[in-house]
């Protein structure tokens, strides 16, 4: 018989092309700018053009006279409604219009109505504004000096910019082993301040209905339960009369997380003026002022033995918050969950101090699918191993493989408390450096630097090295990271956002035609939630991907859950959506033994059916379950009709997905420009529900992370400027910036996920910047080069090798 | 999304009749073309026209032509056109090297040369390409047309001999004998503009230099590289007068430090790019 590719399609888990995409490529996805609502009108932001000013006057006048504007609200508006300020999400408070001061430039310091987006926009010119400008802080490691400008006078009795310390670890347990060690090596080293730049920019459209006092918002949101929470508090509409619909969002990477002052201003602009308003920022405004990532200066330590024990690490970290402290994460971890950066190793202690300062720059910091500060962990744990292996003169794979965590000490306690659930991390690592022929490309580089010294270096200008072979003048780098996630947050008893419990809620209906129904609490901006969770269901009943649909985004469709961000849409709504089918199962199983008159037990569950054990024609598949729980037949007792089940899943703890990546770099000496040759990745994320779209994020987060590691900063100049405030300004890599991937990988199911998966959304994203790095250091250390700050551009590169030449005539060819 | 201030739309059905328009509107009009400079800077509001007149119709002006010892390109040639063209390839590779570096392919596609060299960016790379290859230009106003050579034309960031009511109609380059040509860019990430860039013509004689041309992009130089054109003239081509050429080059060049790079590594730039053009635009010339 020929198998046609209609009948390879899985049943459940396997590759299989994603739901959602016809309609994408068809352009027929809905996003929020698609929106067009009867009446609607169109909102505009006008910004502060300085980083930090005090307000000294607004004049609205000619705004108001412009024959298509509506309203024009300000702070001193919003004040009396007591909605001038809203709370963060890590319950610090942020300006929704500037009343007294703009704390960075691009704040929010006034909202035009207008019938359409031109006229919003030609308005903003007609709004002036007279600020009496102060002295900015830029430079976070200033931030808490003597005399440094007071950011948050609006805060009582604040005297500083300091808002946290935070520590973990057991500061005196590593002192000790620290004073033992034979070598400690120390760097400082800065993760920059990014940003997600998702294509789609941040918007929303709210529709208040006074007669029925219903607010309608749609959002660019990646968690719209969640959200719906917040403006019920925030704006004192009753949570029952506010629908959060986030419609398809063009990416989300974290940066779709807060509630930006935009949507709140929507929301009155339609109260005020009763007609729906949109409010869509262009891509400017999404640089320069919604959640940024990144922004931690470290400072690390690690100890080890001589002979390549590593024994401990340390670090102290200074974070730049920006001017509110909006970080969306779990109450508790005001540093997210660095307190993973003990990584991938088996250490005797660990200790890391965390401090947070506000910049007049805009807020955020926990974003751009980092998992909550897990990329700046594993950035400095990776590189700091890398440094003590040059420190050691030892291979950093064999310097990795000798203290990685070994299969048997899982459930295994890190020094600062996290219980990482299971892996073979070796067995990842072996296969990486398999794959990219790791040996080989150690030889390759040492011929080819033979070659180089042999060539006589700085002989005779570039042009000797350059004809001594094409790539043969290039410095060959290879890198090799390690990384160990934690995702899936959380358990409630532990971790909730402003009071919210991390869990995430369910339902699975049946139809009477064997089709079925899933609803999510989490939100898809790119995932392919349609596909995966379509696949959980199929995969415990047996219904193919294709007959079931699933329902996200719609706070009047959809169960409540904290939404989609740190990975954790599979490992906690994942695990609801199994739990919620199994139930359904259960119930199946009930029914099916009435039509079948047998008992439940003597039933067994093949994908689909259930057959009487010892004679499997007597079956009843899901479908006959499906319509006899809606038909006219007495259903067995105690068993009410129609197929459908409800669960909140509590996650018991985090789960650990974990990679082994390789980079080869190649550098041209001359220009500093780095070439990414190749990159291996090798992740275990758990049972692989969907291999294609596994092998979806993960390159999609080595692209981001080769951006990083190459090109990506947001910058300002010494007035609080952003100076990255455009694409032609921030760079984000494009196909010609990045190698054919090499993925792979190993499984490991996580044992207390109902189906062993461990979510991978920001596995690559983590892992890959300290492998590209580290292959860039590798590159550049026979030239002297021990570490070198993110990005890595060509201008960097070459200072970074000048700063060790002999001979640093910059306009010297010779 | 970013709106631009108000602004009166035109269309053009022929030269003359752009002429009239730019006659007719005063000097806050702007012709556009492919108009991906123009658009971005009027919706970021740092441009503001009170008409946009609209060239695209004047499709007489896009042409590339070998006219004897002149390669004619009309000021209306896309990027993409440039880039496809074999004539260029064949007599002035320099052209292509610097098309396949120019944005992407869809700024290609709607892009003009003319457009390029009025836009006049600092880090623009045609105006390096034709200041290098000491290209006429030749400029149309309702008096006619008059041709001066590219030293005259361009007369510093964002500003050139063409006058509000005068447009540029065509780019001449001329052609000799012996000649061979490169361009050298490295920047941040495709598409980006130059970190730098050089453009290299030489003309060679019996393994001589006969005469060169060189060009800089984004390093603070106007028009061409004296200093090594003086010292490479007239000599045969090795590596001490390629580094040599490169030394002179970044002593002319006034690069200052930005996002893209400290000022030395963009002296340094230049002087690692001028000896990389030389050496190609010398092995091209030898059919190499």
């Amino acid at each position: 018989m020929t198998t046609t590719p209609e009948q390879e399609r899985p049943i459940g888990f396997g590759r299989l092309k994603r739901k959602e995409d016809p309609r994408f490529i068809r352009g027929q996805g809905n996003y929020l700018d698609d929106i067009v609502l009867p009446g609607m009108l169109h909102g505009a932001i006008l910004r502060s053009p300085v980083a930090h000013g005090r307000i000294v006057s607004i004049d609205t006048t000619e705004a108001v006279a412009h024959p298509k504007v509506r309203a024009v609200i300000t702070g001193a508006d919003l004040e009396p409604l007591n909605l001038a300020w809203m709370p963060t999400m890590s319950a610090d408070t942020q300006a929704v219009l500037a009343t007294d001061k703009v704390r960075f430039q691009g704040q929010e310091v006034a909202f035009v109505v207008a019938d359409d987006r031109y006229a919003a926009r030609d308005a903003l010119e007609l709004i002036h504004v007279e600020y009496d400008i102060l002295d900015p802080v830029v430079d976070p490691n200033h931030a808490l000096d003597d005399g440094a400008p007071l950011i948050r006078d609006d805060l009582d009795g604040k005297t500083d910019n300091h808002i946290f310390d935070w520590e973990t670890g057991d500061a005196e347990a590593c002192d000790r082993v620290f004073d033992a060690a034979d070598v400690v090596v120390r760097q400082h080293m800065v993760y920059p301040r990014s940003h997600p730049a998702p294509l789609e920019t941040c918007g929303a459209l709210a529709d208040y209905n006074a007669v029925t006092g219903k607010l309608t918002l749609y959002e660019t949101t990646q968690a719209p339960h969640a959200h719906r929470t917040v403006i019920a508090l925030v704006a004192g509409i009753p949570e029952h009369k506010i629908r959060v619909i986030s419609p398809d969002i063009g990416g989300g990477f974290g940066n779709k997380v807060p509630v930006y002052p935009g949507y709140v201003c929507a929301i009155v602009g339609s109260i005020v003026t009763g007609k729906p308003v949109k409010w869509m920022e262009d891509r400017s405004e999404n640089l320069i002022s919604t959640g940024f990532a990144r922004d931690y200066h470290m400072t690390g330590e690690i100890a080890a033995t001589s002979d390549g024990r590593i024994l401990a690490v340390r670090t102290d970290v200074l974070a730049d918050h920006g001017a509110f402290n909006a970080t969306a994460q779990p109450s508790k971890y005001p540093a997210g969950f660095f307190g993973v950066f003990t990584g991938s190793y088996d250490l005797q202690a660990a200790y890391c101090k965390v401090t947070g300062v506000y910049t007049n720059k805009a807020p955020g910091g926990v974003a751009y699918a980092c998992s909550f500060r897990i990329t700046e962990a594993v950035y400095l744990v990776e590189r700091m191993v890398d440094l003590l292996a040059h420190e050691l003169d030892m291979d950093p794979a064999e310097l990795r493989m000798r203290n990685l965590i070994q299969p048997d000490q899982f459930p295994y306690h890190t020094q600062t408390g996290w219980e990482y659930d299971s892996g073979d991390y070796p067995a990842a690592l072996r296969k990486a450096l398999e794959v990219a022929g790791y040996d080989d490309l150690r030889r390759e580089q040492a011929e080819r630097r033979e070659r180089q010294r042999a060539g006589g270096r700085g002989s005779t200008g570039e042009g000797e090295r350059q004809r001594a072979g094409g790539r043969g003048s290039k410095l060959m780098g290879i890198g090799v990271g390690f990384f160990t996630e934690a995702v899936g947050a959380g358990p409630r008893r532990h971790m909730d956002i402003l009071g919210l419990g991390m869990a995430d809620s369910s339902e699975v209906r049946v139809h009477p035609t064997g089709k079925a129904v899933v609803r999510l609490s989490v939100q898809t901006q790119g995932q392919g939630h349609e596909t995966t969770f379509a696949q959980i269901v199929a995969e415990e009943l047996g219904i193919p991907p294709e007959d079931i649909d699933v329902v996200h985004g719609d706070t009047d469709q959809t169960p409540f859950g904290l939404g989609t961000y740190g990975s954790r849409s599979t490992p906690v709504s994942g695990a609801a959506v199994a739990l919620t089918s199994r139930k359904v199962r259960d119930k199946a199983r009930l029914i099916a033994a009435g039509m079948l008159e047998v008992s439940p037990d003597d039933l067994e569950w093949e994908k689909g059916r259930f057959s009487v054990k010892g004679d499997p024609d007597s079956a009843k598949t899901i479908a006959d379950i499906a319509m006899a729980a809606h038909g006219a037949e007495d259903l067995p007792d105690g068993v009410e009709g129609s197929l459908e089940a409800q669960t909140t899943y509590n996650p018991p703890n985090l789960t650990y997905p974990f990679g082994a990546y390789v980079c080869v770099v190649d550098i041209d000496e001359a220009t500093g420009e780095t070439t990414v040759r190749r990159f291996v990745a090798v992740d275990d994320c758990g049972t692989r529900i969907n291999p294609m779209i596994i092998e979806g994020q993960v390159h999609g987060g080595l692209a981001d992370g080769v951006g990083m590691a190459l090109m990506q900063s947001i910058d300002f100049d010494e007035f609080g400027n952003c100076v990255s405030s455009s694409f032609m300004d921030y760079l984000v890599p494009t196909a010609l910036e990045v190698p054919d991937w090499e993925t792979d990988f190993t499984v490991t199911p996580s044992p207390h996920h109902p189906i062993g998966a461990k979510g991978v959304g920001e596995s690559a994203t983590v892992g890959s910047p300290p492998t590209v790095m580290n292959a860039i250091v590798d590159a550049l250390y026979p030239r002297g080069v021990r570490h070198i700050d993110m990005p890595a551009t060509p201008s960097r590169v070459w200072e970074a090798l000048h700063a060790h030449s002999e001979s640093p005539d910059a306009a010297g060819g010779s | 999304m970013q709106v631009p201030a108000p602004f009166d739309y035109e269309r053009a059905s022929s030269v003359d009749h752009a002429l009239r328009l730019l006659d007719q509107h005063g000097e806050d009009a702007r012709l556009i073309a492919g108009g991906h400079s123009l658009l971005p800077m009027m919706k970021l509001r740092l441009v503001r026209p009170n008409v946009v007149i609209d060239i695209n119709d004047c499709v007489d002006l896009d042409y590339i032509i070998e006219d004897r010892d002149v390669l004619r390109i009309g000021a209306l040639t896309r990027h993409a056109t440039l880039l496809a063209s074999d004539t260029v390839a064949r007599l002035a590779p320099m052209i292509t090297d610097a098309e396949r570096v120019i944005a992407d392919p869809v700024v290609r596609n709607r892009g003009t040369i003319g457009g390029s060299l009025c836009q006049a960016d600092p880090g623009e790379d045609l105006t390096t390409v034709c200041d290098a290859m000491f290209a006429d230009i030749v400029i149309r106003g309702r008096d006619g047309p008059r041709t001066i050579p590219m030293a005259d034309f361009h007369r510093g960031p964002y500003e050139t001999a063409v006058e509000p009511d005068e447009m540029l109609t065509e780019i001449r380059i001329p052609l000799r004998p012996g000649a061979g040509s490169a361009y050298e860019k490295v920047e941040r990430r495709v598409g980006d503009w130059a970190i730098a860039a050089v453009g290299a013509v030489v003309w060679m004689d019996n393994g001589t230099i006969d005469d060169v041309g060189i060009g800089l992009t984004a390093v603070g130089l106007e028009g061409v590289a004296t200093r090594a054109q003086d010292a490479v003239r007239g000599h045969a081509p090795d590596d001490d007068l390629y580094a040599q050429a490169g030394r002179l080059a970044a002593s002319q060049s006034d690069p200052i430090d930005d996002q893209r790079g400290s000022a030395a590594y963009k002296r340094h730039l230049t002087a690692e790019l001028t000896s990389r053009a030389l050496r190609r635009a010398v092995e091209r010339s030898q059919g190499r």
